[in-house]
């Protein structure tokens, strides 16, 4: 169920201005990547073009490779509708759609697939969904109401369960915690060590404590200067990016001597 | 990374003594404000009580009188059986209109909302709310001579093909019956409708549209997941307010509706036969020159009895919003 990607010699425009230079760079499969670097170095920009989310915002385009398994997601004959079935998303503020239930939200990817579910298979994957999230115990007695009900924590994790109930190949977070409370992203970052078994992760964060507990790869992303694009740094193991980065900007960025 | 830990800027101003309140300089500006929309709320109600207590008054005499007293006008009719009809094609028509003009509106409303280059959606959705600004004696005279030989012989084969189905059996030209009546109001409600849910649409949450993007929605798909149900209240109050001009439209449906004639009182539904119906407002419009005294209080009866429809409709309008508000997304 998981997959590696190689990104090659990516550039990312937003219409003239480009955002993010020359990016190479390998996410393994069942393994936790995390992206650092300071405020619009385009750690996000970078993130939504693993799965054509960068596409949607009018102008934007790519150049370069990105190929999963053998397959360049930005090929010619590749549908983005697909390649976002493939690569689930979750964003740095909770979205779960307020017009739909708990149970709904949980479904709402797999409905897309046009599966036709019986009542059975989908509370079990409701459930199964849901107990990977670490969110079953808690709404178990309320399936039925509404998703935005919940506490910012919760519905964090019921985007989660709404992004792995459709079994993504990679998942991809774009600081899935900065609008939570410690305990809460405690609790997501256990989750992500869990889902590492089962899933590729990509997951951007400014909490370098948080990249150090959670990833086994970091990347660092920096800008040269303001109005310059942002590249990628250096990529290598978290233990030795935390220890011996082998560029001095990553290690002052790390101990937070910046700017 | 440090930089956020900035004093808060209120509290770099001293704080003003909580005595001199009366020196704030949003205060008057702020009674002023409540003041005016206490008043306006206040005028509005008024105004509709007044209005409400006029029909009473002036539909009294009829609503007391024998079916004799009124007979002359009625054609031997109660007032109940002379009103009910015109209810019903009241009714009839508007709805009719709204099963037209409600599913093209949000088609153009998402088109011009989402879909539509932004070229293109300036032009169309300026060109939609111009046709709020038609008056409606221009309507009814387009539907006249433009859409009724128009829509004919579309009737013409719909009656044939489908004669099994009584709502649409027996078509006789000319056109000049209540589908024809309600695609003109249809035509007419279409720019309320559409603008309003536009608007709604706009407002679609870009975090929703991309939640739904990013789980693999195609366009029609993030418009069913997140722009339509967000905007589905929305979508509900601009209908209603679509209904209520389409049941209070007189000039159009008076020019194009062949009524039936007066005296006869049935509900009917063939929809493609004309002289089968008559809405209220188009018979007020219509009788109100050869009326005179009770006959009046006999049209004004009916007038109030449309005021008691759109009430009954905007009440119920509100139910359905309200019933799920918890589901609505404004939390
Ligand atoms: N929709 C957009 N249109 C144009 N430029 C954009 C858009 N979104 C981001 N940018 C620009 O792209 C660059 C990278 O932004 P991005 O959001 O990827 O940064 P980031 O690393 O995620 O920052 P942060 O840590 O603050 O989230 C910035 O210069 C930003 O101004
Ligand atoms: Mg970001």
């Amino acid at each position: 169920m998981s997959k590696r990607i190689d990104v090659s010699d990516l550039d990312i425009y937003y219409g003239d201005f480009l955002a993010v230079k020359g990016v190479n760079m390998a996410i393994e499969p069942r393994s936790v990547t995390a992206l650092i670097g300071p405020s619009g170095c385009g750690k996000s920009t970078f993130l939504r073009t693993l799965n054509r989310m960068h596409e949607v915002i009018p102008k934007a385009r790519v150049e370069g490779k990105a190929v999963m398994d053998g397959v360049d997601i930005y090929g010619r004959d590749v549908d983005p509708v697909e390649v976002r079935r493939q690569i689930g998303m979750v964003f740095q503020r909770p979205n779960p759609f307020p017009t739909m239930s708990i149970k709904e939200n949980v479904l709402a990817g797999v409905k897309l697939n046009n599966k036709r579910l019986s009542r059975s298979d989908a509370d079990a994957l409701v459930e199964r969904s849901l107990r990977g999230a670490n969110l079953w115990n808690e709404v178990k007695d309320r399936l039925d109401k509404p998703g935005s009900g919940l506490s910012g924590g919760q519905q964090q994790r019921l985007c989660i369960a709404r992004a792995i109930a459709v079994s993504p190949q990679v998942l991809l977070m774009d600081e899935p915690c900065s609008a939570l409370d410690p305990i809460s992203t405690l609790a997501i970052e256990d989750l992500i060590a869990e889902l590492k078994a089962d899933y590729t992760i990509v997951i951007v964060t400014h909490n370098m404590q948080q990249a150090s507990r959670v990833s086994d790869r970091t990347g660092f992303f920096n800008l040269e200067a303001t109005g310059k694009p942002g590249q990628l740094v250096e990529m290598d193991d978290t233990t030795t990016m935390f220890s011996a980065p082998s560029q001095k900007q990553t290690e002052d960025y790390i101990s937070g001597r910046f700017g | 990374m440090s930089t956020d830990v900035r004093p808060d800027p209120v509290d770099a101003v001293a704080p003003e003594p909580l005595s001199d309140h009366t020196k704030h300089p949003g205060r008057f500006g702020n009674r002023l404000f409540s003041g005016i929309s206490l008043a306006s709320g206040i005028l509005i109600l008024a105004t509709l009580v007044a209005v409400a207590a006029f029909l009473l008054r002036e539909a009294l005499p009829a609503i007391t009188s024998s079916t004799q007293d009124i007979a002359d006008f009625t054609r031997g009719l109660s007032l109940g059986q002379y009103i009910a009809p015109l209810v019903f094609g009241t009714v009839l028509a508007a709805i009719i209109a709204l099963v037209i003009a409600v599913p093209l509106s949000i088609a153009i409303a998402l088109f011009i909302a989402h879909y539509a280059p932004k070229r293109l959606a300036g032009p169309v959705a300026y060109a939609i709310d111009l046709l709020a600004a038609i008056p409606s004696v221009v309507y009814g005279l387009w539907g006249f001579y433009w859409l009724v030989p128009l829509v004919g012989p579309f009737f013409d084969w719909v009656s044939t093909t489908f004669s099994f189905i009584p709502l649409l059996a027996d078509y006789a030209p000319p056109a000049k019956n209540i589908t024809s009546a309600a695609v003109v109001l249809a035509v007419m409600v279409l720019p309320i409708v559409t603008a309003v849910s536009r608007e709604v649409f706009l407002q679609t949450p870009r975090l929703h549209i991309e939640a739904s993007l990013a789980l693999g929605a195609t366009r029609w798909e993030v418009a069913r997941m997140a722009i339509l149900p967000f905007g589905r209240s929305g979508v509900i109050s601009a209908s209603m307010l679509g209904l209520g001009r389409a049941l209070g439209e007189t000039m159009a449906v008076l020019m194009i509706l062949a009524p039936f004639a007066k005296g006869s009182s049935f509900f009917s539904w063939h929809i493609l036969q004309s002289a089968q119906h008559q809405t209220i407002a188009a018979n007020i419009a219509q009788q109100i020159r050869e009326a005179h005294g009770l006959s009046v209080s006999v049209l004004i009866a009916s007038g109030l009895a449309l005021f008691a429809i759109t009430l009954v409709v905007n009440m119920i309008a509100r139910w359905i919003v309200s019933r799920r508000a918890a589901f609505s997304g404004a939390n």
